[in-house]
C-alpha cells in the first residue's frame, strides 16, 4: 500500500512539475527572445506577463479544431498525442535527487533513447497526416535530422556507460560525487576528450530537440511553419508542449550524464536543488542559442553529423576503451 | 485455479491481455488498410505491443531494443521509403481479379488448418523457466563469451549490407 501511495504522489507531483515547466518555459523563451532582441516580450497579462501562459492555454483550448480536407483523419488526430506521450513518460526515470526518483531502472539510459526515438515516428505521422506538402517535407527533414544525430548521441552515451559501468541514471550520478572535478565533463583521467564529448552531446541534444540552429522542422520562410502547419488549437499546443518536454528531458539527461546530476560542485549539500539549477542553466543556454544564432542549412546540418560528429564520437569511443584498458 | 481480478496475478493477466490486444490491433491495421502510411503506423503499434510483451516477460533490455530499433529505426526507414516512392493513391483504383479472392481463401484455410492441427496434436515443450536475472550484465557477458561467434557473424552481415548499399549508391551517382 505504501508503494501505491508513493507512486500516486509521484504521479501527481510530476504532472504538476511538467505542467508548470511546459507553461512557463514558453514564457521564459518569449521573455528571453524579447530581451535579446531589445523588446519587452509579454508584459500585459499579469505582472511581468506572468499570467500569459494561462491566457495562451485558454485561447488554444477554446479554438475550434479544424481537420483539413486532405488530411488522413485518424493519423492527423493521433500525431499530437503520440508526440506528447513518450516525452511525458520519460520523466519516470529521471533522478531528481538521491532518493527523489520515481522509479530506478537499471536500464534507464537505454530507456531514454528508446522512447525518444519513438517521438520521431509521431512527427513523421503528423507531417504526413496533414495532407500538406510543406508539412510532409518538414516532417521528413525533422526525422532525418533526428536519425542522424541519434547516432553520435548514442555513441557518446556509450562512452559514459563504459566509464561508469552502469546504465542506471542514479548510479551514474552517484559515481560523480565529491567535488566539481569528479563530474564526467572534467574526468580527464578517464578520457582526455571528455569536455569535447560533452560538447558533442550538447550539440546532439540541440538537434534532437529540434532547436535552433538545427530547427529544420520549422522554417517559417520556406515551409510556412513546419510539421505542425495544419494544426490549430490544442493540437498545435500539444506539439509545442512536447517540444518543451523534450527540452527538459534532454537537459536533464545532459545534467545527469555530464554535470553530476544532484551532486554538489563543492561537496556539501547535494540535492535536487543542484539538479534543477544545472538543468535550468542548460535550458536557458538553449534559449540563448536560439535567439542568438541563425539557422543552418539542411545540407550543413547533415554534413556536420555524418562527416564530423559521428567519426569524432567513434574515435572518442576507441580512445576511451584504450584508456580503460591501459590505466 | 482462478485468481481474483485484483490480486497481483489477476492484474498481471489483465496487462498481458491488453498487450496482446495492442499487438493484434496493430497487426490487423498493418495488414487490412489500403494506405501504406497507415500500415506502417499499424506496424509501429504492433512493435509497441511486442515490446510490452518482452517487458512483461521480464526482459526489459530486449523490450527497449525492440522500441529503439524496430519503432525508432525500421518503421521510420519504411516511412521514408514510402515517401520517396510514388504516392499510393494511384494503386487504390487497381482491381483484383476474381480468382485471387478464391485463391486467398484456399491458402488461408490450408495454413490455418495446418497450424490448428499442429497445435492440437503436437507435443508442447515444457514452459520455459528463467535461467538468470536477465540483467544487462548477463546479456553483455553471454554475448561476448558464449555467443560471441553469432555476434561477430551478425556484425559481418551488417557490414556487408552497409558496403553493399554504399556501392549501389556510388554506382547511381557515377551514372549522372
Amino acid at each position: 500500500m505504501n508503494e501505491l501511495i508513493r507512486l500516486l504522489s509521484y504521479m501527481i507531483c510530476l504532472a504538476a512539475f511538467l505542467g508548470l515547466n511546459l507553461a512557463y518555459l514558453g514564457w521564459v523563451e518569449r521573455k528571453g527572445a524579447g530581451h535579446i532582441q531589445r523588446r519587452t516580450g509579454p508584459k500585459d497579462v499579469g505582472p511581468y506577463g506572468l499570467l500569459q501562459p494561462l491566457a495562451d492555454g485558454l485561447k488554444l483550448m477554446s479554438k475550434q479544431l479544424i481537420v483539413p480536407a486532405n488530411a488522413d483523419r485518424p493519423l492527423y488526430m493521433c500525431a499530437p498525442i503520440l508526440t506528447m506521450v513518450p516525452a511525458v513518460l520519460l520523466f519516470v526515470a529521471i533522478p531528481f535527487g538521491e532518493h527523489l526518483v520515481p522509479r530506478e531502472f537499471s536500464f534507464g539510459l537505454l530507456m531514454m533513447f528508446a522512447f525518444a526515438s519513438v517521438g520521431g515516428m509521431s512527427i513523421l505521422i503528423g507531417g504526413w497526416g496533414s495532407g500538406n506538402k510543406y508539412s510532409l517535407i518538414a516532417g521528413a527533414r525533422a526525422v532525418s535530422q533526428n536519425v542522424a544525430y541519434e547516432i553520435p548521441m548514442l555513441i557518446t552515451a556509450i562512452t559514459i556507460v563504459m566509464i561508469t559501468g552502469s546504465m542506471d541514471l542514479n548510479e551514474i550520478v552517484r559515481q560523480q560525487g565529491g567535488y566539481i572535478w569528479n563530474w564526467n565533463v572534467f574526468r580527464l583521467d578517464k578520457s582526455i576528450l571528455m569536455p569535447v564529448s560533452f560538447l558533442v552531446f550538447f550539440i546532439c541534444s540541440l538537434a534532437e530537440t529540434n532547436r535552433t540552429p538545427f530547427d529544420m522542422g520549422e522554417c517559417e520562410g520556406e515551409l510556412v511553419a513546419g510539421y505542425h502547419t495544419e494544426y490549430g488549437g490544442m493540437g498545435f499546443g500539444l506539439f509545442m508542449m512536447a517540444e518543451y518536454a523534450n527540452l527538459v528531458i534532454g537537459c536533464s539527461l545532459t545534467t545527469v550524464l555530464f554535470l553530476g546530476g544532484w551532486q554538489s560542485p563543492i561537496g556539501i549539500f547535494p540535492g535536487p536543488h543542484w539538479f534543477l539549477l544545472k538543468m535550468y542553466f542548460l535550458i536557458w543556454s538553449f534559449v540563448w542559442i536560439r535567439w542568438t544564432y541563425p539557422r543552418t542549412t539542411f545540407w550543413g546540418l547533415l554534413n556536420l553529423s555524418w562527416k564530423y560528429l559521428i567519426p569524432f564520437s567513434l574515435v572518442n569511443l576507441l580512445l576511451t576503451a584504450l584508456f580503460i584498458k591501459v590505466f | 485455479m482462478n485468481p481474483s481480478l485484483f490480486s497481483p496475478e489477476g492484474l498481471a493477466g489483465v496487462i498481458f491481455l491488453i498487450l496482446i490486444c495492442v499487438t493484434m490491433i496493430g497487426a490487423i491495421i498493418a495488414t487490412c488498410t489500403k494506405r501504406l502510411i497507415r500500415s506502417v503506423s499499424g506496424l509501429a503499434v504492433c512493435f509497441l505491443g511486442v515490446a510490452g510483451l518482452y517487458y512483461f516477460l521480464n526482459s526489459p533490455f530486449v523490450a527497449m531494443m525492440e522500441l529503439l530499433i524496430y519503432v525508432g529505426a525500421v518503421c521510420v526507414t519504411i516511412a521514408f521509403a514510402i515517401m520517396l516512392a510514388e504516392p499510393d493513391e494511384a494503386k487504390l483504383a487497381r482491381k483484383m481479379s476474381g480468382l485471387s479472392g478464391g485463391l486467398a481463401v484456399v491458402c488461408g484455410g490450408a495454413v490455418s488448418f495446418a497450424l490448428g492441427y499442429a497445435a492440437v496434436n503436437g507435443h508442447w515443450m515444457a514452459p520455459a523457466t528463467q535461467v538468470n536475472d536477465g540483467s544487462l550484465k548477463m546479456i553483455g557477458a553471454s554475448l561476448l563469451t558464449k555467443y560471441s561467434m553469432v555476434f561477430e557473424l551478425i556484425s559481418i552481415v551488417l557490414l556487408a549490407a552497409i558496403i553493399g548499399s554504399v556501392a549501389l549508391a556510388r554506382a547511381g551517382r557515377r551514372g549522372n
